[in-house]
């Protein structure tokens, strides 16, 4: 039941409160920034759908006040396609981490992203795979520790923003959870424009990501604040290194036709059904 | 265009599915090209955007089923169509579709196997796959079509025991019926029985989206119907919320197997021949059964009293039909463009032994081989 | 007679007060609230909430700007910040 006059009773499933994530996490944040922008920007709910995939940024999906579907892990967005395609009157919104997206969704991202689907993509980066207990993924920075890396990570990392703003997509920021209210404005932008709009969130994974690297939820907490840095640079240039510096912003916002607007040009290249 | 194309035509297979999908009301296809299934996806990029419907090719087979469902969830009729290669990258959302209740179609039009195999050779090599493909305890319902007139009629069909079941179908046809010339009647579409899945009848905030009536389907709500439901291949509760308690396990599993094996008797469908009086069953299935009963008949006339019991539900299993036509029969043949995959459901349920002709590398088998066997099994 | 008085503006103003929620049975006790509130308006309770953690408590209120940064980055969504009108 829901609670009488609860802040948020409109845009999230408040009888589901308090959700299950770790003392700290990130994705409380996100999530309050994802249920006031859904709010403020006054989108008419039923006509969202919350898509999300496997990770523990995949149960944001379940605590959201709208039509919501969690998927198979890195299909949240060939997932969202389909529901865009059939229902252009319905905003897809997917949350997911940066595992799930660009690990083994990874494929599909970069595709969704070239078609310039009309979707909305909220990628919690926790520098981890933090469900399956903090092993290394593709954005962990190389010589990080993990379950999975005992020796030292020996990979590199990505950077999503300029990897996402590569593959073709629209609107492309970068913000943390030490910045709630910029990312808030970022998702009421990604709400209500069209195309394939991502926003990057660094999130800290306390039990996981910082407990391994002896780091308490405050002291990363606060290495977003210092070392989150906002500047108007092309995407290539929109460092995430937490060593050095993380590069805020709103890098990438343009128009171009979506995949169902093109789309609808074939109805009429191949002449309609009499 | 017209959307059904009423008339007779000499086309292939794979056209007969295609224009099947669209007479039953299929709306959207998701593609990922391969032999020998990609006429279909070429057929359906033509026809859906001349008919309303969205035609998309992805990037790989994965997308192509993870967006067949996030359509059927958004209220269309969805299809996807593949050979063994691709259901094999499908199966972890076969399995998604299951769990969700995502009504579907899967075509897979198979060729040899395993692996990439003989693209362009025809098998029945995949039928154990789509049953058992997706981890866990699943039902699927699985048709086998014989001829290009059934890839019409049994893609409507398929789609149709979707809607009523909010299950994956999947069409089991072999390459030679895919790539096969032969004569297509497409009726008046009002002759044409579609049927849809049921909608929910309770207001938002009391629907309960996999909360089930007698006959074990839930109504299916669908994105933006203004019911803000929630769905998760997580096991879930009643309200779709995850639930790892042991008892909502055990309560949805039971449900959803039990919505297909107690339903069993109304979606099994076999078609009989001389089995009256048999004294030796022939068992078989797409175009083996083609010759199976060229051979049959042929049995006849030498005074053998053989029977042929085509299946063109391969799932769920006809176990009662073959259990009561066993009884009291000499031998029983079992012919199968594979190495030994249906006939073990075959003597499973007939609890005997079977005479099994395996055939390899894109030939139906000929009726002198099954011929052969009847009269072997005769003695 | 200063500017503000000879417009008045001493008499007519009044600081803005704020009340802060706590909902002690979502709070984790991360302390994002007690560290990043930048006039330090929270102390830890000293006893333990039922899940076995020290939340935070209102311990300054009319130091209290309403600026809602405990509100935004609490990641259990267990803080609410009202504005107190003039007649409470």
């Amino acid at each position: 039941m829901t609670p009488p006059g609860h802040p948020h009773s409109k845009s999230l499933r408040v009888e589901r409160l308090p959700h299950i994530w770790c003392q700290g996490c990130g994705l409380g944040i996100v999530l309050h920034a994802y249920a006031d922008a859904l709010e403020e920007t006054g989108v008419d709910l039923d006509k969202v759908a919350t898509i999300s995939g496997i990770g523990c940024a995949g149960r944001a999906s379940g605590y959201v006040n709208t039509d919501a579907f969690h998927t198979t892990h890195g299909r949240a967005l060939p997932f969202a396609t389909g529901v865009g395609m059939s229902r252009p009157d319905i905003k897809p919104v997917v949350i997911s981490g940066d595992g799930d997206l660009f690990s083994i969704g990874g494929n599909h991202l970069i595709h969704a992203a070239r078609r310039n689907i009309d979707v909305l993509v909220i990628c919690s980066n926790n520098f981890n795979y933090g469900m399956t207990g903090a092993q290394f993924g593709p954005t962990t920075p190389s010589e990080t520790k993990t379950p999975t890396s005992p020796y030292g990570n020996i990979e590199n990392p990505f950077n999503l923003a300029a990897l996402v703003a590569a593959a073709g997509a629209t609107m492309v920021s970068r913000w943390t959870v030490m910045h709630p209210i910029q990312l808030k404005n970022s998702i009421k932008r990604g709400l209500t424009k069209k195309g394939f709009s991502f926003i990057e969130v660094i999130t800290p994974c306390t039990t996981g990501y910082g407990r391994l690297n002896r780091l308490s939820p405050l002291d990363m907490m606060r290495m977003l604040r210092e070392k989150g840095k906002i500047r108007k640079v092309p995407p290539t240039e929109a460092v995430c290194d937490p060593a050095r510096e993380i590069v805020l912003g709103d890098f990438v916002d343009v128009e171009k036709p979506t995949y169902n607007e093109v789309f609808e040009t074939l109805t009429h290249r191949a002449g309609v059904a009499s | 265009m017209s959307e059904v194309l009423t008339g007779k035509s000499f086309v292939h297979g794979d056209w007969a599915c295609a224009e099947g999908a669209i007479a039953a009301g299929c709306r959207f296809y998701a593609a990922y090209p391969i032999t020998p299934a990609t006429e279909i996806a070429e057929r359906l990029a033509q026809r859906l955007p001349r008919v309303g419907g969205k035609f998309i090719q992805f990037e790989d087979e994965i997308g192509a089923i993870a967006s067949v469902i996030g359509a059927s969830y958004s209220g269309q009729k969805a299809m996807t169509a593949t050979s063994g290669p691709g259901i094999s990258l499908m199966l972890e959302n076969i399995g998604l579709a299951v769990m969700t209740e995502a009504p579907c179609v899967i075509v897979n039009v198979m060729r040899g196997g395993p692996s990439t195999g003989q693209p362009t050779g025809g098998a029945q090599g995949d039928v154990m796959q789509c049953r058992w493909g997706t981890h866990g305890d699943t039902e699927i319902i699985a048709l086998a079509p014989q001829s290009v007139q059934e890839m019409f009629d049994l893609t409507i069909h398929a789609f149709n025991l979707s809607e009523r079941y909010r299950t994956p179908v999947f069409l089991m046809a072999d390459a030679n019926i895919g790539h096969l010339y032969e004569t297509l009647q497409i009726p008046e579409a009002k002759g044409i029985e579609v049927v849809n899945r049921k909608r929910p009848t309770e207001k938002p905030g009391e629907y309960q989206p996999f909360s089930a009536g007698p006959d074990m389907v839930p109504p299916m709500a669908c994105f933006g119907d203004g019911y803000r439901f929630y769905a998760t291949g997580l096991t879930h509760n009643e309200k779709g919320y995850p639930d790892m308690s042991v008892e909502a396990q055990d309560r949805l599993v039971r449900r959803l197997c039990d919505k297909i094996r107690r339903n069993a008797d109304e979606i099994e469908r076999v078609e009989e021949h001389y089995t009256d009086d048999c004294d030796v069953l022939v068992v078989a299935y797409g175009i083996t059964a083609r010759s199976a009963l060229s051979a049959v008949k042929r049995a006849r006339e030498e005074g053998i009293r053989a029977g042929l019991l085509r299946l063109v539900t391969l799932w769920p299993f006809p176990d009662g039909r073959i259990e009561a036509l066993a009884k009291g029969i000499r031998g029983a043949v079992v012919a199968e463009m594979n190495y030994g995959q249906l006939v073990r459901e075959v003597e499973r349920a007939a609890m005997r032994r079977v005479e099994f002709l395996p055939k390899l590398g894109e030939n139906p088998h000929m009726p002198e081989e099954i011929l052969a066997a009847i009269r072997r099994a005769s003695k | 007679m200063t500017l503000s008085t000879q417009i008045g503006l001493n008499d007519q103003r009044r600081a803005r007060k704020y009340r802060v929620k706590v909902n002690e049975a979502y709070c984790k006790g991360c302390g994002y609230c007690i560290e990043f509130c930048p006039r330090k308006v929270f102390d830890r309770k000293t006893g333990l909430n039922a899940k076995g953690v020290n939340p935070p408590v209102f311990a300054r209120p009319d130091d209290c700007i309403g600026c809602g940064q405990c509100n935004l980055l609490c990641p259990d969504l267990a803080i609410r910040v009202e504005e107190v009108e003039e007649h409470e």
